[in-house]
């Protein structure tokens, strides 16, 4: 049988509903969908809400078909605003500087740490949804807190896995994918010796770049400050993580150095690599288009492997929705986000980004959508394995600035190409560092 | 006894709207008011802005507080600044040189009474009409690591066995992004030049072959100084577009790979706008005024050669 996106999310569907009359799944549902609104909006409230354009259609329209439906329950109108996703960074701090503009925004990272002071606190919503709903992921609610203090709702994880060629993988004399970092550097050059090659970018790439970095050097046990935020990326830690990644880099593809976000998604999908890692949406790139249906069979998941450090860590996009102070109507946007992580709201919005958006709330692990295709699986750890950016340090300014400048990125493509010795790249990664920590 | 002085009434004094709007220089501060305003609000105020962000360490959504050169004393020290600050006087002149040249010769062609010549003169601007970012994502495919179109026919030919990695190699990329630059910026430097080829009158170029000047003599001796003035202006241009470009490099690697091709334009957002640090983004625009100034006077001193034209130097 094919399986397709329509298929699945029918088959999805069908599982949730069975789910409602029957498990505990269900009794989560009722209860979210009859508990009391904790949050009662203001007379003639309206709300505007800033958020990333978005990746998968579905999870546009089942967001806004929730908001519609608050829109009923409340009469509250909330408008939807779009923002490419680099572009949301710079006009949230910028409507929170000036203290207009939207009232709430769906941002990525640590944005709300550049900011803190002017954001609405939802210490209050936080700990009730996180009381409702089985608790928040600990790497999640770290974007969520700053000193005991709630300053943003915690979203969801934009889960990065390995996606790899079934077929090539055996091809290559391995039955079974390695679940280590040495085991997988055996698996790429065997790909290389069959011609076909891994391919990780070493370019500017905003997300995949940055992922793949920091998988490099968390899982070797480096880190680029302490909790205090001083500078420690000069380790020996660092300098393994280096010379593994140029061992590894050795048996890619051509031309991984220019790699932006899209180029490892086109070079697999045109069959010129075996393995990259990426989110679920390769994966459906190549379900939704005929001519790449024979790819699409052959695809596989799994996390990345875990390396000396010896457990799985890895960075993950991330989403946290805040409420600016100069929000007029604070409790018609604290009752909104309560609405829209009710557990209905919250199960259909998560089964229609088709595993692209991993839960922040563990009640929502047990979503259909997370077994309804083995491809999947991987993509519903991500909000367990992951690390924030710029641990262990705080979270902040220094930790924004350091990945939007491609510290570690450009660390490890100096010295995998040669640029400069491992050493001198550490160094100037530490003077880097030491600027942006200062 | 009343003086007749004192009988005769007072003719009414002007009002100082009247007075001002009738003296001559009045009016003229008057009509020019709009253009200051405009100046000082779009032009000197973010200017002046820019200035003074560059001395402070002001962060996207926080005022900061004056630093006085310390974002410039970091500049001084970091190496990615001063490789964007090579890569930049490498693309402006490499770019800038190829564009004049190419587009010079480009317009004397076009000078000429060629068949067709409107049909080419319209289509030779199709690179300047297209949008640069639409033109840099074509490049990117050109030059695309796996499926560049130059490789796959330098392989079919079986002149090269693997792709060019054009914009992974350090050198490599730097010289696309310049190929890429020249291909965009010709049309600009062909059209105005064939603008002012075609104020020459013909009749010196005649009266100079009647007294025997070869074709490379008629060129450099006649044609060459009296395109001179707009030979100015047109590179002032040129290059002022090409030390500020963006676009191109944004689109085709984002300043890599491993910073070889960040310009100071880019380098300024990544650090201002995604990164944040709006001072230190600031100072690293700030940077680039001095060259930017140094190409306005190149433009001043080269025009003022108009004298020496007309014989009076």
């Amino acid at each position: 049988m094919t399986i397709n996106r329509r298929t699945l999310l029918q088959g999805s569907a069908a599982i949730a509903a069975g789910a409602v009359l029957t498990g505990p799944f269900g009794r989560a549902l009722a209860q979210g969908a009859g508990a009391a609104p904790m949050f009662t909006p203001e007379e003639g409230a309206s709300l505007r809400l800033l958020r990333w354009v978005p990746f998968v259609k579905a999870e546009e329209e089942a967001w806004n078909a929730n908001t519609r439906a608050f829109t009923e329950a409340t009469g509250v109108e909330v408008t939807i605003d779009q923002e490419s996703w680099e572009d949301v960074r710079p006009k949230a701090a910028v409507a929170a500087n000036v203290g207009s503009g939207p009232d709430m925004v769906m941002s990525w990272f640590d944005d709300p740490f550049q900011y803190p002071d002017k954001l609405v606190d939802v210490t209050d919503l936080c700990t009730m949804l996180g009381e409702a709903h089985g608790g928040w992921y600990d790497g999640l609610a770290a974007y969520g807190q700053q000193d005991g203090k709630w300053i943003s709702t915690p979203l969801c994880a934009i889960g990065n896995a390995i996606c790899y060629r079934d077929s090539h993988m055996k091809a290559a004399g391995f039955e079974e994918f390695p679940t280590d970092t040495e085991g997988f550097l055996a698996l790429c050059a065997a790909l290389k010796e069959k011609g076909t090659p891994a391919g990780f970018p070493h370019g500017k790439a905003v997300g995949d770049g940055n992922n793949y970095a920091h998988w490099l050097l968390w899982s070797h046990g480096a880190q680029q400050v302490d909790e205090q935020g001083n500078v420690t990326i000069n380790s020996p830690e660092t300098a393994a993580a280096i010379e593994y990644a140029k061992k590894l880099y050795a048996t890619f593809i051509p031309g991984t150095e220019s790699w932006l976000d899209v180029n490892n998604n086109r070079a697999f999908l045109a069959g010129e690599v075996s393995l990259t890692a990426n989110g679920v949406s390769l994966y459906y790139a190549a379900m939704n288009d005929p001519a790449l249906q024979e790819i699409a069979a052959d695809i596989r998941t799994t996390n990345l492997p875990v390396g000396p450090v010896g457990k799985s860590v890895e960075l993950h996009q991330t989403s946290t929705i805040s409420i600016f102070s100069h929000c007029k109507y604070p409790n018609a946007a604290k009752a909104y986000l309560e609405f829209m992580y009710r557990s209905d709201n919250m199960n259909r919005w998560i089964e229609s980004a088709s595993a692209y958006c991993c839960q922040a709330l563990k009640e929502f692990a047990a979503n259909p959508v997370w077994t309804s295709n083995p491809i999947h699986a991987p993509y519903a750890r991500a909000s367990e394995s992951l690390r924030v950016n710029g641990y262990a340090g705080p979270l902040g300014p220094a930790s924004a600035g350091a990945m939007a400048d491609y510290v570690l990125v450009d660390m490890f493509a100096e010295a995998v190409t040669g640029q400069r010795s491992t050493e001198e790249a550490i160094a100037n990664a530490e003077r880097r560092l030491q600027r942006y920590y200062r | 006894m009343t003086s007749p002085d004192t009988l005769t009434p007072a003719a009414p004094r002007p009002s100082r709207w009247r007075r001002l709007v009738e003296s001559r220089g009045g009016l003229g501060l008057l009509f020019m008011l709009p253009a200051a305003v405009f100046l000082l609000c779009f032009l000197t105020y973010p200017l002046g802005l820019g200035v003074w962000l560059g001395f402070t360490d002001t962060r996207i959504g926080r005022t900061g507080s004056f630093i006085g050169l310390e974002n410039y004393q970091w500049l001084a020290d970091d190496p990615v600044f001063w490789l964007s600050v090579f890569n930049t006087m490498l693309y402006t002149t490499v770019a800038s040189v190829l564009k004049f040249g190419l587009g010079l010769w480009l317009a004397l062609l076009l000078n000429r009474n060629l068949r067709f010549k409107n049909f080419f003169r319209a289509i030779i601007l199709l690179p300047w009409v297209v949008p640069t970012v639409l033109s840099a994502l074509a490049f990117w495919w050109i030059y695309d690591s796996q499926f560049s179109i130059i490789s796959w026919v330098l392989m079919s030919l079986g002149i090269i066995d693997a792709p060019i990695n054009f914009l992974g190699d350090p050198w490599n990329a730097r010289w696309s992004v310049i190929a890429a630059n020249v291909w965009r910026g010709i049309p600009f430097v062909a059209i105005s030049l064939l603008a002012g080829l075609q104020t020459i009158p013909q009749s010196l170029n005649e009266a100079a072959a009647i007294d025997g000047a070869t074709a490379w003599q008629r060129f450099t001796k006649v044609t060459l100084p009296l395109l001179t003035p707009i030979i100015a202006v047109v590179m002032t241009f040129s290059v002022l577009f090409t030390f500020t470009d963006f676009q191109l490099i944004y689109v085709l690697t984002r300043g890599g790979p491993v910073n070889a091709t960040h310009l100071m334009a880019t380098l300024s957002f990544q650090r201002a706008i995604p990164g944040g640090q709006l001072g230190e983004g600031a100072a690293i625009a700030v940077a680039m005024i001095p060259f930017l100034l140094a190409a306005i006077l190149f433009s001043f001193f080269g025009l003022q050669r108009r004298k020496w034209q007309q014989g009076n130097d």
